[in-house]
């Protein structure tokens, strides 16, 4: 079942990316980028990444992009249907490039040295069933990367200020 | 008998030195005047004379055991060779530096007259010194390279000294073609020290000579290549055929500098080279043939040449060629003593007739100059009757005339006598049929000799004069500072011959009342002793007799009687025919005008030689250096900007081909990283 | 699982790169970008299965940093516009010089 699950839910990934890549339109564009985004939670889940999956729905896709549409919308782009895409060189050798990039992973990944050991699936299964799935990741957030997440609360506040400042129309 | 030590050598080479500092700094400094000039010029050969007669006093009452050699500083020191900055003092070097600072001395004097009203005069007076500096190191040298450096040295001296006038293109072309000749031998002369010290692995005289004879086969190849090749230097200096091209042309040069130069000194370089070497020569009975043969064809070619030139200095020139000629069949056949022998008396007369023929075109040119007549003031159609105007000349150059024809007792006859008597003594062994052959060739020379130089006196100083009467009354005499010089050299080529008097002659009855007896040979027997004991050991005695019968004294006689029967039909001839001025003169037809065209052998040189080299060099140039270097050169700048060019086409601004060009290269670094 | 979804990330990473080599909308590259960054985030989250808990705290900072830095580009953008009236790429070529 979860293997039937996640094979669905990679196709549908892998056809909003292409979708998102390809299409003129950039509601189109992000509209299949949403639907990526949607499959990737679900693959999340199946991961046992409870948290991480709500967060991308809410966090990634629900504001995130509505932030990027809502700018397309300010910028009223969506009524030009001319192609942007590059000339056909760039399309062959971007996609040439790709596939490499692909193939050399796939490779890599085949080593299974190359995959490190570690806690394994049961550390997750346990904490996630000691202290539920917003607990298990609270936990070390909490613990040993308080510093880095305290950082991270300043970062988006420089991200807003900067934001602001860059997009104001002349004072 | 005491020791001898010499005084001051490195001061006889040194002063004139200081001269060329001196003056050549002032006429650099554009403030020299003509008396400082006059002073230091003249002034510092003159010393050098005085301290070279001290060591000559001193070496003739001393008893000398081989030569002094004394070395200033190391020179050379690389591998097993070291050759040492030095000066090697002995009878032969001695003699020729007399000759050098003593005749130079009297030109020098003469040139204070001769170039006085000439704005380069402090820069002439620098070059001089400078020559006498070099050629004093070509004679005094103690090994083969220091030798070298005077022999380029002098050349140098020639090429500024023909050149002097250099604003005048011939003047300048006529320097550049005596250099270039000149090196063409010096490479001759390089080889062979190249090969000297391949095999003997020393350069110094002194070791040389030790172990010549040691070393070398009699006759063997390597010593045969050698002495041929030194000649070939020596052909190049002393205007042999086939290098003896440059010298008339250098007549372009002030007429002291051909006194000092081509007549008494640079040009007895190569005989005084093929002397110093006679150990060497005496190993190679090939050699001395090659030698004395050239020598015996220059001296008859080049009399034949001046038997029909107009120009004063060109005979003289061709005269001096064929002299030198003769001097080659002295040191080629073994008998080095009379060959420099008939160097020094050559010196005198030929420095007379040179200087004469200077104060001639010096009055010439102010008769000429008075009368803005365009006329060539060295072309002797345009002279006659100078007797009476510039009777001491004429009468010093009589002297001359009469020596150089070799008229008893003059200094020639005594001289030219012995090398022909010399050639017809040692035409044994090996050398039996040539040294007959150039027997006769030296006897015709000297007959030509004996017209020539007479057709010279009578056309410029006999006969009625021709040019026009206005000239004629600013012709005079020439002031003393010319003339003494004039005088002194007529007494040296009178009294010159008798210091080495041939016995046979010297104990004949009438001819033999003069007291001197082969002192020169004598003199130099320390330095020919080598050569002259090698030559006694491969070859049979000498012969006592002419290849057609005759002792010494008779062809002596002979020679001299047919040498005057020459002179005498010699002016009948020449005065009886009408000469024109030059401009109103036709070039001479038939056999006459080959002679008068040099037999055509500058044009042939010129058609054979510097045309194809002209031609192969501009090919050169258009192939290699236009075609391969510049196009390699101006390839790598095409190149650069081809790939400037390339690399500009990654400029493109383009956010999206930059982010490519970073997932390329992180592709690179993952795939080296996996794929490992 | 774990393979296979580090292979998926693979993929989802190439095909955003290139989305990114060639297009030239400013908005739909900055789109394709954010693809990429999630292919990474899927990435650790399936090495997380194997190591720890560390891989999804980590997805969750390398959240924060892109809705950051998307707000910030964003910006940029659109003050690029409001100068240009275009977000076509090709204009934008003043890192020639």
């Amino acid at each position: 079942m979860t293997d039937l699950l996640w094979w669905v839910f990679a196709s549908v990934a892998i056809g909003g990316a292409l979708g998102t890549v390809t299409r003129r339109n950039p509601i189109a564009s992000l509209m299949f980028l949403v639907l990526t985004f949607f499959a990737l939670a679900g693959i999340y889940v199946l991961l046992n990444a409870h948290f991480i999956a709500a967060a991308q729905v809410i966090v990634y896709a629900g504001a995130i992009l509505v932030l990027f549409l809502f700018v397309i919308m300010l910028l009223n782009l969506g009524h030009d249907y001319r192609s942007d895409l590059r000339s056909g060189g760039w399309i062959v050798l971007s996609f040439v490039t790709a596939g490499l990039i692909g193939w050399t992973v796939f490779r890599g990944v085949q080593d299974p040295a190359a995959i490190a050991q570690g806690a394994g699936p049961q550390g997750i299964e346990a904490s996630l069933a000691q202290l539920n799935a917003v607990g298990a990741i609270a936990q070390p957030l909490f613990r040993e990367f308080l510093i880095a997440f305290e950082l991270t609360s300043i970062l988006l506040l420089v991200a807003i200020v900067g934001a602001v400042l860059l997009a104001k129309r002349r004072v | 008998m005491p020791e001898f030590e010499p005084v001051l050598l490195w001061a006889i080479a040194a002063l004139p030195l200081l001269g060329f500092a001196i003056n050549g700094g002032a006429a650099l400094a554009g403030r020299g005047t003509k008396a400082l000039a006059t002073i230091v010029g003249p002034g510092v050969v003159g010393l050098a004379f005085a301290i070279a007669v001290v060591n000559f006093l001193g070496m003739r009452g001393a008893e000398l055991h081989g030569p002094i050699v004394e070395s200033y500083w190391q020179w050379i020191v690389v591998g097993g060779l070291r050759i040492d900055a030095a000066f090697q003092l002995d009878p032969l070097s001695m003699l020729m530096t007399l000759i050098i600072t003593g005749v130079g001395f009297l030109i020098h004097v003469f040139s204070v007259g001769y170039m006085h009203e000439d704005p380069g005069y402090v820069r002439y007076f620098a070059y001089l010194n400078l020559f006498v500096f070099f050629m004093l190191v070509l004679v005094l040298g103690a090994s083969f390279p220091v030798m070298f450096v005077g022999w380029e040295g002098v050349g140098l001296c020639s090429y500024l000294l023909i050149g002097f006038w250099f604003k005048d293109r011939e003047k300048a072309d006529a320097g550049k073609k005596a250099f270039i000749v000149n090196r063409i031998g010096d490479f001759g002369f390089l080889v062979a020290m190249f090969m000297l010290y391949a095999n003997l692995h020393t350069l110094d005289f002194v070791s040389v000579f030790e172990q010549a004879p040691v070393t070398f086969a009699y006759g063997g190849a390597a010593i045969t290549a050698i002495t041929l090749f030194l000649f070939l230097g020596a052909a190049g200096k002393s205007a042999q055929i086939p290098l003896y091209v440059w010298l008339p042309d250098a007549m372009a040069g002030p007429t002291p500098v051909s006194a000092l130069i081509h007549a008494a000194t640079m040009v007895t370089g190569g005989v005084y080279l093929v002397a110093r070497s006679g150990v060497l020569y005496a190993l190679a009975p090939v050699s001395s043939i090659v030698v004395a043969g050239v020598g015996a064809v220059t001296a008859l070619f080049a009399a034949t040449i001046g038997l029909r030139q107009y120009d004063i200095k060109k005979v003289l020139a061709y005269s001096t060629v064929s002299q030198l000629g003769y001097m080659f069949i002295g040191v080629g056949i073994g008998a080095y003593a009379a060959g420099v022998f008939h160097l020094m008396t050559h010196a005198f007369f030929k420095a007379l007739l040179f200087l004469g023929s200077g104060a001639v075109i010096h009055a010439m040119h102010h008769a000429f100059h008075h009368s803005h007549s365009h006329w060539d003031a060295q072309d002797m159609r345009n002279m006659g009757g100078l007797r009476r105007f510039m009777p001491i000349t004429w009468a010093t150059m009589w002297v001359g005339t009469l020596a150089i024809a070799g008229i008893w007792p003059f200094a020639g006859f005594f001289s030219k006598d012995e090398i022909i008597w010399q050639t017809a003594a040692r035409a044994v062994g090996p050398f039996q049929p040539w040294f007959r052959i150039y027997w006769v060739i030296a006897l015709a020379a000297a007959m030509l000799t004996a017209f020539y130089m007479t057709r010279l006196m009578v056309m410029t100083f006999h006969g009625g004069p021709r040019m026009r009467d206005d000239e004629q009354r600013h012709l005079h005499e020439v002031s003393p500072v010319m003339w003494v010089p004039l005088a002194m050299l007529a007494v040296l080529s009178v009294v010159g011959g008798w210091i080495n008097v041939p016995r046979a002659i010297a104990d004949a009855p009438l001819l033999g009342w003069i007291p001197s007896s082969e002192w020169l040979h004598d003199w130099l027997h320390p330095v020919t002793e080598v050569a002259d004991a090698t030559l006694a050991a491969n070859l049979p005695a000498f012969v006592e007799h002419a290849p057609v019968g005759g002792t010494e004294l008779f062809w002596g006689a002979a020679s001299f009687a047919l040498a005057a029967i020459v002179m005498v039909l010699a002016y009948r001839r020449i005065s009886s025919r009408e000469i024109r001025p030059a401009v109103e003169s036709a070039e001479p037809t038939g056999f006459g005008r080959v002679l008068y065209r040099k037999w055509y052998v500058d044009e042939i040189y010129d058609a054979f030689v510097v045309r194809p080299v002209l031609a192969a060099s501009r090919a050169m140039a258009r192939f290699i250096d236009e075609y391969l270097v510049d196009g390699a050169v101006n390839g790598v700048g095409y190149a650069s900007r081809a790939f400037g060019w390339v690399g500009s086409r990654l400029q493109t601004g383009q956010l999206n081909s930059y982010a490519f060009a970073v997932v390329a290269g992180v592709l690179l670094l993952l795939a080296i990283v996996v794929l490992q | 699982m774990l393979t296979r979804s580090l292979v998926l990330a693979a993929i989802l990473f190439a095909i955003g790169t290139a989305g990114v080599v060639f297009r030239r909308n400013a908005i739909i590259l900055f789109l394709c970008i954010e693809l990429m960054l999630n292919a990474v985030n899927l990435a650790f989250i399936a090495l997380s299965t194997s190591i720890g808990i560390q891989g999804q705290v980590f997805v969750f900072f390398v959240m924060t940093v892109a809705a950051a830095e998307a707000a910030v580009g964003l910006a940029i953008i659109i003050s690029i516009f409001r100068l240009r009236e275009t977000v076509d790429m090709k204009n934008f070529n003043l890192l020639r010089w």
